[in-house]
């Protein structure tokens, strides 16, 4: 790669006035205009959209739509209180559940554990296995050797199950926790997206153009090949969102994730377990919820995809 | 072909030791003592833990006691579990035959349905079969596998009375059909998906157009020219699939009370069955990268253009 850049950087001085392209009249729009313009008039992602932002809002402000508190218990009055559907946005609209709390209170307040989960754990894996697909992509050689083996030992342990085992080191279990857990297990795939685009996206005219401007690595990677080469990532990362959700809750409902004091959907979910028989809406409510935030982000990822790669359509 | 299989088998052994290192390394750092649990509350005998560390390897660096294991795992002994006094690998044999079963049935639906349901809707691209084929893997995808359980528990066993709402008998492949489906539906739904875009793409190729110009029946255009352009996505898919399958396996054996290694493997975990859950996940890093391998032989029989040399 030095040789490389020698090389660029010879051919540099030897030309060094560059005459000055003349600004094209028309700015072709660039990929990412276009995508926004496709976006807007897909009815799925108006419709993901606005489900998320409502999603956001709740998790941010579960106050806004309730006021009753959602670790309030009355075993005397509420024992599994059915739900009484016509009482819109009232405490007893999902029923209660096994401790005589309000489903409709959980529910609301459960959203902020899994969102805050999921946006987490995709920035995480984003930063680290963009960085990491970036650098092998980039430098190739034995170094790409040995990141591409290191992702291939993360890759071969399935994420549940080294969760679990991660998580089961963590005797004082936070949301942080399982953020962390479902981080170090999950960049693998994001890892392989970034190099597979950068490798791509290393050979394009524009990359060798600036190489023999002499621009330095840094700015060839971040102002040249990022750009061009996060497409892809960006699609896997918002669809990976809604499974992270789902990763949180799995584990949440194994007993392994959230510890029981936080209010989240994967723990009511756990506790409506054990009255599935009797009071089904105890369990129906929080899996309701927890299903409709994973579809809201499958389906913005797949708009998403559909705007960012034509090929697909 | 044979040098090829050779270097990937080479290139396999890092990929080997680095996971089984890693799981080593985290599963030993699990908090708690398994020597001084043997005692419970009573007060330790510590020249029997002494003993027992010993015999153990406890009290080696990990990095000794994993060259250890290795060297063990080699010659087929994956040591005996300090908490139940079993033979791993007797616990394994016992476990493994029933997960290796679900897997199947569940392989076997996604492999039957979501083909069928990608045909049905690659086939048929825009009109309302394709539609909804879409909105159904799009809720199949969307509703966790736990929660998948408990609707399909609650409308077949407890609704319907098909099947009685857990496994009573893990060796009876019959009883495995539910929770083989509901192991195998958010896979089935991707394949459905994947299959679908690939055939739609496909279709459009050049050499369709020429099998339809010559006069070949739509059978034998669909079924050899179409499918096998169409699979190797598909194919790719399935062989990652296996590892996120045994991970599945974890939630749906427990759910159904079915007795394979997630179960095992789960009990483990939380008994700090440390040899137990080292042993089980060693063999299901072999298993994925067994198949990941197959995988990549496997395209070159489905696309004539890929040969290795």
């Amino acid at each position: 790669m030095p040789e490389t850049l020698n090389k660029a950087s010879a051919g540099a001085a030897e030309t060094p006035a560059v005459t000055p392209v003349p600004v094209a009249a028309e700015k072709p729009r660039s990929l990412w205009s276009d995508a926004w313009r496709d976006l807007r008039r897909n009815p799925v992602f108006v419709i993901s959209a606005v489900l998320i932002v409502f999603l956001l809002v709740v998790a941010a402000f579960p106050g806004l739509f309730t006021s009753v508190d959602p670790d309030h218990a009355d075993l005397g009055k509420h024992y599994l209180g059915v739900p009484s559907y016509s009482h819109f946005f009232q405490e007893d609209w999902f029923g209660y559940d096994v401790q005589g709390r309000s489903i409709f209170a959980r529910v609301l307040f459960g959203a902020r554990a899994s969102i805050i989960v999921g946006v987490c754990v995709t920035l995480f894996v984003t930063l680290l296995g963009g960085l990491v697909g970036m650098l092998a992509g980039y430098f190739g050689g034995w170094f790409d050797s040995l990141l591409s083996r290191i992702t291939d030992v993360f890759f071969g342990i399935p994420l549940l199950l080294g969760a679990i085992v991660v998580l089961n080191a963590f005797t004082h279990r936070t949301i942080w926790t399982v953020v962390l857990a479902l981080g170090i297990l999950g960049w693998t795939q994001l890892a392989r997206v970034m190099r597979g685009s950068v490798l791509t996206v290393k050979q394009a005219d524009y990359v060798q153009a600036a190489k023999a401007l002499g621009a330095g690595t840094g700015r060839i990677m971040f102002r040249h090949i990022l750009p061009n080469a996060i497409a892809p990532v960006i699609v896997v990362a918002t669809i990976a969102l809604g499974g992270y959700i789902a990763a949180e809750a799995t584990l949440s409902f194994l007993g392994i994730g959230l510890p029981p004091s936080t209010v989240s959907w994967g723990n009511d979910i756990s506790s409506g377990q054990t009255v599935i028989r009797t009071a089904p809406h105890v369990l129906f409510f929080p899996s309701a919820m927890l299903s409709l935030t994973v579809l809201a982000f499958i389906m913005l990822g797949d708009a998403v995809r559909d705007a960012l790669d034509p090929k697909l359509r | 072909m044979g040098r090829y299989v050779a270097r990937r088998l080479l290139q396999m052994i890092p990929v080997f030791i680095g996971t089984t290192l890693l799981i080593f390394l985290m599963v030993y750092s699990l908090p708690g003592d398994p020597v001084r649990a043997l005692w419970g509350d009573r007060p330790a005998d510590p020249q029997a833990m002494a003993r027992l560390r010993h015999e153990y390897w406890f009290d080696r660096p990990v990095l000794a006691q994993y060259w250890h294991y290795l060297s063990n795992v080699v010659t087929g002994d994956f040591g005996t579990s300090f908490v139940t006094g079993r033979k791993v690998i007797d616990v394994m044999a016992e476990t493994f035959p029933v997960t290796v079963r679900l897997a199947l049935v569940a392989f076997a639906v996604e492999v039957v349905v979501g083909l069928s349901l990608g045909l049905l809707a690659g086939l048929n691209r825009g009109k309302t079969w394709d539609k909804l084929v879409l909105v159904i893997t799009l809720l199949l995808i969307s509703i966790p596998i736990f929660v998948l359980g408990f609707i399909f528990q609650t409308i077949f066993a407890d609704q319907l009375g098909w099947v009685t709402p857990t496994v009573q008998n893990s060796d009876d492949i019959s009883q495995l059909i539910l929770p083989g489906v509901v192991l195998g539906s958010l896979s089935f739904a991707y394949i459905a998906r994947l299959s679908r875009t690939s055939l739609a793409e496909n279709l459009r190729a050049d050499y369709i157009r020429t099998a339809i110009a010559k006069g070949l029946p739509r059978r034998r255009v669909v079924g050899v020219h179409l499918m096998r352009n169409s699979l190797i996505p598909v194919v790719t898919f399935l062989g990652t699939d296996l590892g996120a399958l045994m991970g599945g396996a974890i939630v749906t054996e427990g759910i159904f009370n079915v007795h394979g290694i997630g179960n095992t493997l789960y009990r483990s975990i939380n008994q700090s069955d440390n040899a137990t859950v080292v042993g089980i996940v060693t063999i299901l890093v072999i298993v994925y990268l067994l198949s990941s391998l197959l995988v990549d032989l496997l395209y070159a029989a489905l696309d004539p253009r890929i040969r290795y040399a």
